[in-house]
Order: structure tokens, then C-alpha cells, then sequence
């Protein structure tokens, strides 16, 4: 519980010793995880098995790793993440629901300096927020987003969600999502992928220990657009609400598979990698990606290109 | 942080009130402005669009006015001073924010150039927001100072106080002007002014050598959130005592009052002019705080008054608060006009005739200090008034009446 903390930069690989046979008579406990220095120690209010702490270990991770968190402004969404505040240690803005593209151009606005990170759920981004959303990346706004789509409105009792699978049931479509009358689900993150402002944009998933690693890399990436000044970043991250979803932990985390099926895991745009910078990327129009997104059938494109390392 | 405009030479020119309203607020050191047209404050947007970027400051025309006011919420939670301006279907929109903006204690400047409604209404100047702005505005229990302009000149102080007074009490302040004020030219001699800049330790700007801060309104417990109000109510009660304003005219003697503010002022200040061309004591009390409103000073003007006429460029918002502070000292009455028209002096004068005809005078000056026997309205007899030594008014023209008795 109150292991020594780990510097504040450092991370957990890091903090492994290199060799470990070389002093075999060492007795000094060796590190070999720990939380990070910007994660505050305490419980959260997260249900048991809920993504959020899995996300909220990566942030505190990489803004450590990418030593931005002393000039860190991140928004807190409304929904179950509001409380992001109460553990990860940077300053911190609430917004109201689904407004936090907004609040954070505020901010990214008058505080060039500052490293905005916006933290939002499904319901606050792809339902109450596109207006917001879809201009701050449509205006290239540098910021950071992530993005955590567990398909249900949490915090109030597990309502459907613009993210909501088809068929899937929740409290306000007991009998199910039906395309019909509900509409299906929303791929916001290949809609705004379109936007020439979105630098970058992807999505991960919690699905098992070697996609999480894969996240991180994708988090990674958004910062360090952000980092290099380079435009609007994205990461989805699939994720599980076990209460929500009426699942055990272990059951929701295997359903991220299916969800999957709907919102394909990879790199959707990364126009920094893509470096066909000049007057054609710049240009308004549809990319290379929207074109494939509409040529293929709904809801989603396939992959489109493969995860990172 | 942001670089400051050298003064301008005082001199008098020509200015239309939106325009002046975007000035004053860039010489009163605002760093950022967030906006989305809507008539009839269009001016103040397009100034900021060619102003805030020549001097290195923050301007963005947002998707909507639900974006702009979380931009502000955003840029003020650093520290920024920050204007935002609508008019009032953008301000039902930007509700949200300053209820949020209340809650979390962050301090901005709120421009309501307001024009006729409901729902879409017309673009023409119009009083009809006075129970959105001065009530509340947005959801919850708070509070917001609302200044009122009447003049350009006056627009142009009340913005800069506007600033000091949100930093002050870190809370939203309101400029209430209406389409009149905004579209208007009038040759100022402006008298812009930057307020000192206090040093915040709230504001976010990452946590550099300091524990991190949270800018936030979200308080679940009961017990804290009973505890925050309390504390956001001790500042209210704090601006009560102390930010109240108004200004009179021709009170001294006057046997009839009207109160009325911004525009519906400009138009009674010449009704009672002709007023006492004719004979008729009047005199204008003029709010320029709508919250806190002058109910002291009221009350004891209308201690000693014939009567009251508000006049409004609405159906009747601020003769609820007339009422509240009068207690029924004096009858009240109210006209007003809607949908963008406003009160010619000479309807207003005849609406004044009318409150003479069916008011008794008052024969007892109480002491000082005394409590004044409660009257009201619909107390006084509707006979035809009995002929008096003092002035009689010239008959009334009964088909132009707009007033509304209540």
C-alpha cells in the first residue's frame, strides 16, 4: 500500500533494476511495479473491474514519462470520470456535459504553454458533445482527447449510449438496440479521423495485457502530437462497465472482443507518420482514410492500418 | 501576459454602443473573446475578429454559444480575463455555462445585448431578459451582478467595474444592454480604464511547485455542497452591501417617479422633462445595479411619493422587484412595450397623467424614520380624481393607454 513512491518522471520499467543476478546478495527489495508518482494513493469509486483505473494508470504513466504533468491542464468530463480529478495529480477543469472540447480551447487558448489533456466517456463525446467535438478537432485545437467508450451511460444507471452495440440491452432499450428506432452505433472516431485538423486518431482496447501495452503507445502518440504542436489527437479506448453491462468483470472484459467487431482496433489517421504534408493534406476535402471509411459497408471501415508497436 | 493597448487620447468621437462595449473591455486588460453572431451584437464579435489578434490576445468565433461560454469557462478557470457577449436567444444557450461559471467560481464578463423573444422574437432592442439575467440565468441557486447601462459613455465604465467586480468576488458579472444601446451612435469621450489585476490562488495553470487545483462545482455530498452555498450566499450578501448602484433625477420634489433602466431610461428622462413643462412634478430613478437592486433607496423614495411608474421595454420584469422593495408604500404602475418597440416619451407621459388621476396625494409626511401606511394599487379608488390646488394634469387620451395595471 505505501511502497516507496516512484519519482515522479520515472516509470515502472525504469525503476527495474537492469541486471538482476548481478548481486545476488542484495536483500534490498526490488521494484519490479509500483504505482506511478502522479496517481494518487487511494481508492477510487470506480466499480469492480471498471477500465477507468486501467486508462487512468496509463495517463498518470505517460505524463510522467513524457515529464508534461507539471504543466498539465486537463478537463474532467461529466459522467463516472468526472472524479479523474481526485486521482491523478495535475490541475484540473470541469466542464459541463459533453462541453470539454470547449473548455479545454479555452484553456489550450490562453495557455500556449500549458499540455491540455481532455479525458471524456461515449455519452459526454458521441451524443451531448459532437458539436463540440467535431469543431475543436475540425480547428486543429492541440489537445490531447481521450476517449473511453464502454457503450452505456454509467454513471446514471446504464442507459443506452450513441455508442451502444445493436441488440445490446440497457435500461432505456430493455429489449435491445434497435436500428430502427434507435439508430446505430456512432464510429465518431473515423468521423472526425476526416477532419484535416486531426493530426492523429485511434483506437485501443483494455481487452488483455498485450492491447493495453499497445494503448499506451497509441496515448503515447497523441501526447507527443500534442507535444509537437502538431494538431488534434484522439485515442478511443474500448472499455468495459461490468455493473452497467449486468456482466462479470472477467465476462466484460472478454465482451470487448465483440464490441471490437463494431469498432475495429488500430490506427485510424496519423498524418505525422503519413508525412504527405504540403497543399494536398492541408487542403479541405476527404483523406485517403474517409475515403476508405465510406467505400466500405457500415458501420465501420475495417482496420485500417495495423497498431502500433 | 497579454500585451496591453497604450491609451488612447481623450477625445470626443463617434461610437455605436457594441463597438464601444468591445473597446472598453480591451482596454480593461481582457486577454480572451469567445462568440457566435447573433443580431443585434454582431459589432462586438467582428471588433474583437480585427482587434484581439493585432494586439497578440485571444479571440475565437465558436460553434455555438454553448461553445463559447465553456471556451470562457476554460480560458477564465487560468485567470484570463475574459468577455463573452450574446444576444438573448444565444444567451438561453450560455445558461449552462454560467451556472457552471457561478458554481466553480470563475470570474467573466457576460454581454447581453438583448433583443425582442420569446423563442426567435424579432432583432429589435427589447428588455425581455431581466428575469433571465437579474434571476439567475442559468440552474441552481445563484446569484449574478447585473449592471444596466443607459448611455455609451456609461457602457463603457460599467464594463471595466464589470471586470473588477467579477475578479473581486470571483463570480460572472452581467452587462445588460438591449438592441438600442448596442446599435446606437452616440460621440463619447470614452473613459477606458484597466483595473489592477489581482493575484489569483485558484486559477490552473498546471502544478508546478504547488499542489495541483481543481477548478470544479461538483460538490456530492450534501453536507458540502449546503457548505458551498453557504459560502457563495456570504458573497452575495457581501455584494448587496456593497455594489449596489443607481442614479436620480429631478427626485428632490418629485410627486410621481418613474424607475426605469437602460434605453426605457433614455425615453422617461425626456417624459419627465415634458412632464414638468406641464406642471407634473416627476422625477426618474434609474438602477444601474439590476442585482443587487436599489431597494433601499427606492423604498425611501417611495415613502414619500405619489406614486410609481415603471417602464420597461418588456410586459413587466423589473416592476416585480419595484414592488419588492416598494412594500406598498406607494401604488405602482407599470407600461411597457414588447417585440422590439419601444415607449415614445409622450405615451410615457400620458401613462405618467394617469397614475396622477387615480392617486390620492399624500397629505402625511411621516417622520423620519417612521413606516409609511401600506398602499397599493388596487386600493386607491378608480373615480374620476377630485379637481386640486396643485396642477391639474391635461385630459387623458384614453385610446393611447399601453399601460398594463396589475
Amino acid at each position: 500500500m505505501t511502497a516507496p513512491l516512484l519519482d515522479r518522471s520515472a516509470s515502472v520499467a525504469q525503476a527495474a533494476p537492469a541486471t538482476p543476478d548481478a548481486s545476488p546478495a542484495v536483500t534490498s527489495p526490488r521494484i519490479i511495479a509500483g504505482r506511478p508518482a502522479l496517481l494518487e494513493d487511494k481508492s477510487t469509486h470506480y466499480c469492480p473491474g471498471c477500465g477507468h483505473g486501467v486508462i487512468h494508470r496509463l495517463i498518470a504513466e505517460l505524463l510522467g514519462e513524457l515529464g508534461v504533468a507539471e504543466r498539465t491542464i486537463a478537463i474532467a468530463p461529466v459522467g463516472c470520470s468526472v472524479f479523474a480529478y481526485d486521482y491523478i495529480d495535475v490541475d484540473w477543469v470541469e466542464s459541463p456535459h459533453g462541453r470539454a472540447p470547449a473548455v479545454a480551447t479555452g484553456v489550450r487558448r490562453v495557455r500556449p504553454e500549458a499540455f491540455v489533456l481532455m479525458y471524456q466517456g461515449d455519452g459526454d463525446l458521441a451524443a451531448i458533445g459532437t458539436g463540440e467535438i467535431v469543431h475543436a478537432a475540425a480547428r486543429g485545437e492541440r489537445i490531447t482527447a481521450v476517449f473511453v467508450n464502454n457503450g452505456i451511460y454509467g454513471m446514471t444507471g446504464g442507459q443506452m449510449a450513441p455508442t451502444t452495440l445493436l441488440g445490446q440491452k440497457t435500461t432505456s432499450s430493455p429489449t435491445g438496440r434497435d436500428e430502427r428506432t434507435m439508430g446505430g452505433p456512432i464510429p465518431i472516431t473515423e468521423m472526425l479521423a476526416v477532419l484535416p485538423g486531426v493530426a492523429y486518431a485511434a483506437r485501443g482496447t483494455l481487452a488483455d495485457a498485450a492491447s493495453i501495452g499497445r494503448l499506451k503507445a497509441m496515448l503515447r502518440r497523441a501526447m507527443d502530437i500534442q507535444v509537437r504542436d502538431a494538431g488534434f489527437a484522439i485515442v478511443e479506448v474500448l472499455s468495459n462497465c461490468p455493473v452497467g453491462w449486468g456482466m462479470t468483470a472477467q465476462e466484460s472484459i472478454e465482451h470487448l472482443d465483440t464490441v471490437a467487431e463494431t469498432y475495429p482496433v488500430g490506427v485510424i489517421v496519423d498524418r505525422l507518420k503519413a508525412a504527405v504534408p504540403g497543399p494536398a493534406a492541408a487542403a479541405p476535402g476527404p483523406t485517403a482514410a474517409a475515403a476508405k471509411a465510406r467505400a466500405t459497408p457500415t458501420p465501420l471501415a475495417k482496420t485500417p492500418s495495423p497498431p502500433e508497436a | 501576459m497579454a500585451i496591453e493597448a497604450p491609451p488612447r487620447t481623450p477625445e470626443r468621437v463617434l461610437m455605436k454602443g457594441n463597438e464601444a462595449i468591445a473597446e472598453a473591455a480591451i482596454q480593461a486588460g481582457c486577454d480572451a473573446y469567445f462568440g457566435y453572431p447573433i443580431t443585434p451584437q454582431a459589432e462586438i464579435l467582428e471588433w474583437m475578429a480585427r482587434r484581439m489578434p493585432e494586439l497578440g490576445r485571444v479571440f475565437v468565433q465558436a460553434e455555438s454559444e454553448l461553445g463559447a461560454i465553456n471556451m470562457a469557462l476554460g480560458a477564465a478557470a487560468t485567470g484570463a480575463r475574459v468577455l463573452v457577449s450574446s444576444s438573448s436567444p444565444g444567451t438561453s444557450l450560455m445558461a449552462e455555462g454560467m451556472s457552471y461559471m457561478a458554481g466553480s467560481e470563475v470570474p467573466m464578463v457576460f454581454v447581453d445585448v438583448m433583443r425582442g423573444g420569446p423563442g426567435l422574437g424579432s432583432i429589435g432592442p427589447s428588455q425581455g431578459d431581466y428575469f433571465q439575467m437579474v434571476k439567475g440565468h442559468g440552474h441552481g441557486d445563484y446569484r449574478t451582478p447585473v449592471f444596466a447601462p443607459s448611455s455609451i459613455a456609461e457602457a463603457i465604465d460599467l464594463v471595466a467595474d464589470a471586470f473588477e467586480v467579477a475578479e473581486r468576488y470571483r463570480t460572472p458579472v452581467v452587462i445588460l444592454a438591449d438592441g438600442t444601446l448596442g446599435q446606437a451612435m452616440e460621440p463619447v469621450v470614452p473613459a477606458y480604464r484597466l483595473p489592477p489585476r489581482p493575484a489569483f490562488d485558484w486559477a490552473v495553470g498546471g502544478a508546478a511547485g504547488r499542489r495541483p487545483r481543481v477548478v470544479r462545482s461538483l460538490h456530492l455530498k450534501p453536507e458540502d455542497l449546503e457548505a458551498h452555498n453557504e459560502h457563495l450566499q456570504v458573497k452575495y450578501r457581501a455584494i448587496e452591501a456593497a455594489e449596489v448602484r443607481w442614479t436620480g433625477e429631478l427626485l428632490d420634489d418629485a410627486e410621481l417617479v418613474i424607475v426605469a433602466y437602460g434605453t426605457a431610461a433614455r425615453v422617461a428622462r425626456t417624459a419627465i422633462r415634458r412632464a414638468r413643462e406641464g406642471g407634473l412634478r416627476a422625477g426618474l430613478f434609474r438602477p444601474i445595479s439590476l442585482w443587487p437592486f436599489p431597494s433601499g433607496p427606492l423604498a425611501d423614495l417611495a415613502a414619500r411619493a405619489r406614486g410609481i411608474l415603471t417602464v420597461e421595454l418588456s410586459a413587466g420584469q423589473m416592476v416585480d422587484d419595484v414592488r419588492l422593495a416598494v412594500e406598498g408604500r406607494t401604488p405602482v404602475a407599470f407600461h411597457g412595450r414588447t417585440g422590439g418597440m419601444v415607449p415614445t416619451p409622450d405615451e410615457v407621459l400620458v401613462a405618467l397623467r394617469r397614475l396622477w388621476a387615480i392617486t390620492p396625494p399624500r397629505s402625511v409626511q411621516g417622520a423620519p424614520g417612521e413606516r409609511p401606511p401600506r398602499r397599493s394599487a388596487r386600493s386607491v379608488p378608480l373615480e374620476p380624481p377630485v379637481r386640486r390646488a396643485s396642477p391639474a394634469p391635461p385630459d387623458v387620451d384614453e385610446p393611447a393607454l399601453q399601460e398594463v395595471w396589475r
